[in-house]
């Protein structure tokens, strides 16, 4: 196990620097300087180069870098072009919204996925099974910034159940609450559609191995071989999948934020865009990258710890 | 044929339809506006109705069907071009440093979400369809090369290569003339679901604003426009998000039905 932790150390640490370079080249390429965007189209060149000099931007290309990772690492981002603030505490600010809603929608979509999975495969073949992947084939169909509109639409202007958008920030928890509900439903639709569809055929080949006619064999019913022996076995593929759509989930929430106009990660990412504060954008798609790589590295992990076969082919 | 399948190929086939035709005829010109026509619900003269510039629903669902079968194709193409080749030659050269390098970045690829893809891409270059071509289509590139490395390496092991390599064929001729062609059913179906998922991610970042610029028709544009008067006009926002979901439903149907189809083994299973 050790050398199997060792070798995936090593890769994720070679992942980080090879995305962070890519990250780097592609923000260092882009047209325009931070400087003169700041001091805007009439400000005097010396003002520009000593603004310059004063946010490293005429040191050369390697150094620069050098001074993005090593800040990142110790928690600096650097400071917004237009915001003026430290980029750590812009991030900080909108992850208060953003990891709130990606892990509501992450347990939401479990709780909807796994009796959902379960019953499908219990009752394969028939009309409750084709009802459930029939209906999971249209979750998996429907973009979450639509589906997102129409609950809107239905639970926010019609029925007036829940606010249309805004955040009315952490203060009144109830009230902060209140707000993520109808964005994290319509994140995790579709990620509890797929999750359903893989948790049943997992079940499925699981049922159909010796341990479970052995386990019905001894006189366990079949409720009890599903729940207790085949969903165990069941859930390491399930969990791969959890830890895949991670990176599906974070895209998500970019997008969702932007139709309840929610101030989160998404939001500023789009703002950041716009305004050219290109540190920002940055900052920030690295972070999402990290999150990114680190929860698959977590997942196989996981996996290996289950599953020993996987540690030994390294 | 299946029920499922053929809808399906019905459902494919009708958005492919709408794609081409649209370029000698819509029902309407998909980008005149005429604001005394504002809003209007559907009716004979205008099908799913007008927007709030007074331009026809079905006239921009079609044009918009082209750009969204244009984005995901083009982008499928990529991931094919590029993906298939770097597979078959991971598992032809299977355990040398060669594969290691192959799958150690599609790795990486894959820990860039399309979407940060994108915003990366428009960050630096701009909004455009093109750049959103390009997003989805390196994200494309580590799925074909996946499939294909996992499809050759089982093929690798087979007597008839074996043979082929007796017969003193090179790895590269055998992968062209041996390989590819028994992992085609393969690709085609991996092909046919990152197509529909390429719909998606287009309508996505068009949403965003990140993909197809006015004046082209976009699916996911016109849902951005829509939204602020989801209220006063429902069916702006209804027509193009349900173009979608029967574009990516009906693809998905079609890649499982064809699946089933041509490897009766994989009955039932999930990609």
């Amino acid at each position: 196990m050790a050398r199997y932790l060792l070798i995936r150390l090593m890769s994720l640490g070679a992942a980080l620097v090879v995305a962070s370079g890519v990250i780097f080249l592609m923000i260092e390429v882009t047209p325009g300087d931070p400087a003169r965007f700041m001091l805007g189209m009439n400000a005097a060149p010396e003002t520009v180069a000593a603004l310059s000099a004063q946010l490293g931007l005429d040191r050369p290309v390697g150094l620069r870098y050098l001074d993005w990772i090593t800040g990142m690492l110790r928690g600096d981002f650097g400071l917004s072009y237009t915001y003026k603030v430290p980029v750590a505490e812009l991030v900080a600010d909108r992850l208060a919204l953003s990891a709130p809603l990606a892990a509501l929608a992450l347990a939401l979509s479990t709780l909807i996925a796994l009796p959902a999975g379960l019953y499908a495969a219990a009752r394969r073949g028939r009309v409750g099974d084709s009802a459930v992947m029939g209906l999971s084939q249209l979750g998996i169909a429907v973009p979450n910034f639509w589906f997102a509109m129409l609950l809107v639409l239905v639970f926010a202007l019609h029925w007036r159940l829940f606010p249309a958008g805004g955040f009315p920030g952490w203060a009144d928890p109830g009230a902060g609450l209140r707000v993520l509900i109808l964005p994290a439903v319509a994140l995790a639709l579709p990620q509890a559609a797929i999750l359903a569809r893989v948790l049943r055929s997992a079940l499925i080949e699981e049922l159909g191995r010796d341990y479970i006619r052995t386990a019905r064999a001894k006189g366990a019913s079949r409720g009890r071989a599903l729940l207790r022996h085949a969903l165990r076995n069941a859930l390491i593929p399930a969990l791969t999948i959890l830890g895949m759509q991670f990176s599906f989930l974070l895209a998500g929430a970019i997008i969702i934020e932007n139709v309840f106009y929610l101030p989160g990660l998404g939001r500023l990412i789009f703002q950041a865009i716009t305004q050219r504060d290109l540190i920002v954008v940055e900052s920030v798609v690295m972070l999402l990258v990290f999150a990114v790589i680190a929860v698959t590295f977590l997942t196989d992990l996981a996996y290996a710890a289950v599953d020993p076969r996987l540690r030994r082919r390294g | 044929m299946r029920p499922a399948l053929a809808l399906g190929a019905v459902l494919s086939g009708v958005a492919l339809a709408a794609a081409l035709v649209s370029f000698v005829w819509t029902p309407w010109d998909p980008g005149a506006m005429a604001i005394s026509a504002r809003l209007q619900g559907p009716s004979l003269a205008h099908w799913a109705g007008t927007d709030h510039f007074g331009r026809d629903i079905a006239s921009m669902l079609m044009a918009g069907a082209r750009t969204s079968l244009a984005v995901a194709l083009v982008a499928v193409g990529i991931g094919m071009g590029v993906g298939v080749p770097l597979g078959l030659t991971a598992a032809a050269h299977r355990g040398s440093w060669l594969d290691e390098l192959i799958m150690r970045g599609n790795d990486l690829i894959f820990a860039f979400p399309a979407l940060v893809i994108a915003i990366l891409i428009t960050a630096t270059f701009g909004p455009s369809a093109t750049n959103a071509i390009l997003a989805i289509g390196i994200f494309n590139i580590p799925v074909f090369a996946r499939v294909a490395r996992a499809g050759a390496l089982s093929l690798w092991t087979l007597d008839f290569i074996r043979a082929a390599r007796v017969a003193g064929k090179g790895r590269a001729r055998i992968s062209a003339e041996h390989i590819l062609p028994n992992i085609a059913n393969l690709l085609i179906v991996q092909g046919t679901i990152q197509f529909s998922l390429g719909i998606l991610a287009e309508a996505g970042l068009s949403y965003v604003g990140l993909g197809a610029q006015p004046p082209t028709a976009s699916w996911g544009r016109m849902l951005a426009e829509a939204q602020t008067m989801v209220t006063l006009a429902p069916h702006v926002a209804l027509f193009p998000g349900m173009a979608i979901v029967l574009s990516v439903l009906g693809l998905n149907l079609l890649g499982d039905g064809l699946r089933d189809a041509l490897d009766p083994r994989l009955r039932g299973r999930v990609t």
